[in-house]
């Protein structure tokens, strides 16, 4: 990993470092010990970044005999246990593909206004500059101007965009997608989808249907199945992880908005109750906003030191 | 986690029941069991912590001596509370006694506002007011396409902003040709944005001193999480907010953000938005909301509508036809016609804590296609079939077919619908709806 990826994540995720990093250090502010009252303010802390009552409370359980033997006992000690525990949770196995396929096949879903469509300009972006050749499918076929947004993506980064008119079936454009992609012989095809709250059980069948729609325009397809988080979202993310899992099946998880104030804490949980890795995070509105997710620069950025002045 | 929510009340219920008088201990207990159940709806953890601490004082205090249950008390202070916090019912928009009102919607990325612009001006427009529609996101792609399209889709123009960039001279521009025109009332969108980005915050503040908006509302995701409390205190900090709209309220999520964004800005909420189609825009009732962020479901609504279409003594004479098995066809064509109402069984299921989770109700597209036919079918029975459907055989079958120009299969499936209606209803009114009308008569 190379210095300018390290100072990119550093600084889109300055928030949540600041308030990681700031907020631990805060703790042992005019106190010498970790006591009781300490506890209750780390409780807020983890409970304030989305983590879940569930979590905060497990890690508190497994801190507290560490605390007694002095095991833990300063910031240092505390950091790293801190970063231990949320590594452990994070580390998936990547399931990589186990040979290359032609053209990569991949769902983006999620709930209203997440980032899906920016995600997609933001990833055809990367892979156009690694020298990919990539098809983007305008699967909103629902809300007013998400075609149109899909395409200006496609124009900004310069690679073809199939559209069908507003209203029309959304399995066909990612058909249509997936044809144009084996006949052009690319190398990538993303697909766009309609934001869809987790419950709504018709959407949730038209979801199921584009992906058997997908598996006859090429066996396989899709290949990944990426389900795009927005970090500000509290608790309700874990049945959107649950419910998007129960219908297709997800293969990865984007979280966007680190930029801003929300922590995403909540993926904690996630990855850890389905077993699915977070593959990169969104930093902003730009093209370029997207990052690789790797869980121990991650978790060493939320809790490096905050630069001074 | 809704089920979750409703297993705890219930156990803060059982815990204290009986014991007595409320002491400082076992309100205690009661009151932790309550933290937990906001935090997991999604309220700040200081919101939690001076609710929590607002409710104590009141438990103690002369409240508790009403002759009720101890658990019931407790539930009942806490779900006043919280009502009573989430400030008035019926706070909806006033217009300005010089025309244009001018109304500015704000918010971070992907809450819902360009939407939730369409849907006031598709509710203004019905109240026979002139609208104008003013793009002010002039910064993700597409987002003014998106609002031209609804326009016409509502026939209601939006203004060109051209290819001009800047949106503060956009707006003010609006401004000008709302007043020219004569329009009743101006709806401004405005780019999503992180309250942490000052360059687009003061870009704000700008704008509403380019414009001196009527209202500046304020266009919350009901799921966000945690960070609602920084987000709502930087915009309203900046930009005095008059009002909250929250989004996305139809789906799973308890919404607690909304209680920490009232706590900091103190603004009233003016509406939810409900869906995605444009006529999905319902007041705000704050007792709803307690519920709801209680994790005791939509129960208020669902008895207010059921009371729409029935008395109070109607419900209660369904509620024991229900627990005696007495409920007839009868019965079942009154449900159906409220729940034309109600909006459909998918509504209705999401108002219930647990209710998703029974899946024994096909679904709604479905049941709203078979609602006119069922009218139909059982205006066709004689009484005797309609009070014991076991009679209805193949002959009595065929003679309703003919009366109500539906097919035997679908009488059949009307039937079969029935029995599983029938026996939802009565499982919920044993299970997870126990301790409803226990719970429902304090508020009363
Ligand atoms: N700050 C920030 N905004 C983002 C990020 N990703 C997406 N957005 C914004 O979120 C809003 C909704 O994004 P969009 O892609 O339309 O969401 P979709 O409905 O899921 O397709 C847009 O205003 C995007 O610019 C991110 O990583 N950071
Ligand atoms: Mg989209």
């Amino acid at each position: 990993m190379g210095k300018g990826f390290l100072k990119k994540l550093g600084l889109g995720l300055k928030e949540t470092r600041n308030y990681f990093s700031d907020g631990v250090a805060a703790l042992f502010f005019g106190r010498a010990t970790i006591d009781a009252d300490m506890l209750d303010h780390l409780e807020e802390l983890l409970i304030g970044a989305d983590l879940g009552v569930e979590v905060t409370e497990r890690f508190l359980r497994d801190l507290k005999p560490c605390v007694e033997r002095k095991e833990v006992s300063d910031l240092v000690s505390l950091k790293k246990k801190l970063k231990k525990f949320m590594v452990s949770i994070l580390e998936k196995e990547r399931s990589e593909m186990p040979f290359s396929v032609s053209p990569k096949v991949t769902l983006f879903v999620g709930v209203n206004g997440v980032g899906k469509t920016t995600t997609i300009g933001k990833r055809a972006q990367k892979l156009k500059e690694e020298g990919g050749r990539i098809v983007l499918a305008a699967g909103d076929t629902f809300r007013a101007g998400a075609g149109e947004q899909l395409a200006l993506w496609g124009e900004r980064v310069g690679v073809e965009v199939i559209r069908h008119r507003p209203g029309a079936d959304p399995a066909a454009v990612a058909f249509d997608a997936v044809s144009a992609g084996l006949a052009r012989k690319s190398d990538h095809v993303l697909i766009d989808t309609a934001g869809r709250l987790q419950t709504k059980n018709n959407l949730m069948a038209e979801l199921k249907k584009m992906v058997r729609v997908l598996e006859k325009a090429m066996p396989g397809a899709p290949h990944e199945k990426i389900l795009v988080l927005d970090a500000t979202t509290g608790q309700n993310a874990l049945s959107q992880a649950k419910l998007f899992n129960e219908a297709i099946g997800i293969t990865g998880i984007i979280l966007t908005k680190l930029d801003g104030t929300g922590r995403g804490g909540i993926v904690i949980p996630i990855v850890e109750t389905l077993s699915v890795p977070v593959t990169d995070i969104g930093v902003g509105e730009g093209a370029d906003d997207l990052i690789p997710f790797h869980v121990e620069s991650f978790v060493d950025a939320l809790f490096e030191d905050t630069p001074q002045g | 986690m809704l089920e979750n929510l409703t297993k705890k009340l219930d156990s803060i219920f059982k815990k204290i029941r009986g014991k007595g008088l409320l002491t400082d201990k076992n309100i205690d207990e009661a009151l932790r069991e309550v933290r937990l159940a906001l935090l997991e709806a999604d309220v700040h953890f200081k919101v939690a912590k001076s609710f929590i601490e607002g409710v104590r004082e009141k438990a103690v205090g002369k409240e508790i001596l009403e002759g009720l249950a101890p658990g019931q008390q407790v539930v009942k202070i806490v779900w006043k509370e919280l009502s009573r916090l989430m400030g008035e019912e019926g706070k909806t928009i006033a217009l300005s006694s010089q025309p244009p009102t001018l109304i500015m919607l704000v918010g971070l990325q992907g809450s819902g506002k360009t939407t939730t612009v369409g849907k006031l001006a598709r509710r203004f427009k019905r109240e026979g007011k002139r609208v104008l529609l003013v793009a002010g996101d002039l910064q993700r792609p597409a987002a003014v396409s998106q609002l031209q399209t609804l326009g016409k889709g509502l026939d209601v123009p939006v203004m060109d902003p051209g290819t001009n960039k800047d949106p503060v001279i956009v707006m003010e521009k609006g401004v000008k040709q709302g007043r020219k025109e004569g329009f009743d009332v101006v709806i401004f969108d405005t780019a999503g944005r992180l309250q942490v980005d000052e360059a687009l915050m003061a870009e704000l503040v700008q704008m509403k001193s380019g414009i001196s908006p009527d209202e500046i509302l304020f266009v919350a995701d009901a799921m966000t999480g945690q960070t609602a409390v920084d987000v709502a205190r930087k915009f309203h900090e900046d930009l005095g907010l008059t009002g909250i709209i929250l989004t996305k309220t139809e789906g799973d999520a308890r919404g607690g953000a909304l209680l920490s964004i009232r706590s900091v800005t103190g603004a009233p909420i003016k509406f939810i938005g409900t869906g995605e189609k444009l006529e999905d825009l319902e007041p705000f009732h704050p007792d709803r909301m307690a519920s709801r962020i209680l994790g005791m479901g939509d129960v208020l609504s669902l008895v207010e509508l059921a009371e729409e279409s029935y008395s109070k003594e109607q419900a209660e004479i369904l509620e024991k036809k229900i627990r005696k098995e007495e409920f007839t066809l009868e019965d079942f064509a009154q449900q159906v016609k409220q729940m034309k109402k109600i909006g459909g069984m998918e509504k209705m299921l999401d108002m219930i804590p647990g209710a998703r989770n029974l899946k024994v109700l096909p679904d709604q597209s479905r049941i709203e296609k078979e609602m006119k036919h069922v009218e139909a079918i059982i205006s066709s029975m004689t009484d005797k079939e309609r009070r014991i459907p076991s009679i209805i055989n193949g002959n009595r079958r065929k003679r309703i077919s003919r009366g109500s120009g539906t097919s035997v299969q679908e009488i059949n499936r009307l039937l079969k619908q029935f029995y599983q209606a029938k026996k939802m209803l009565k499982r919920m009114s044993t299970g997870k709806m126990k301790g409803l009308g226990q719970m429902m008569s304090p508020f009363g």
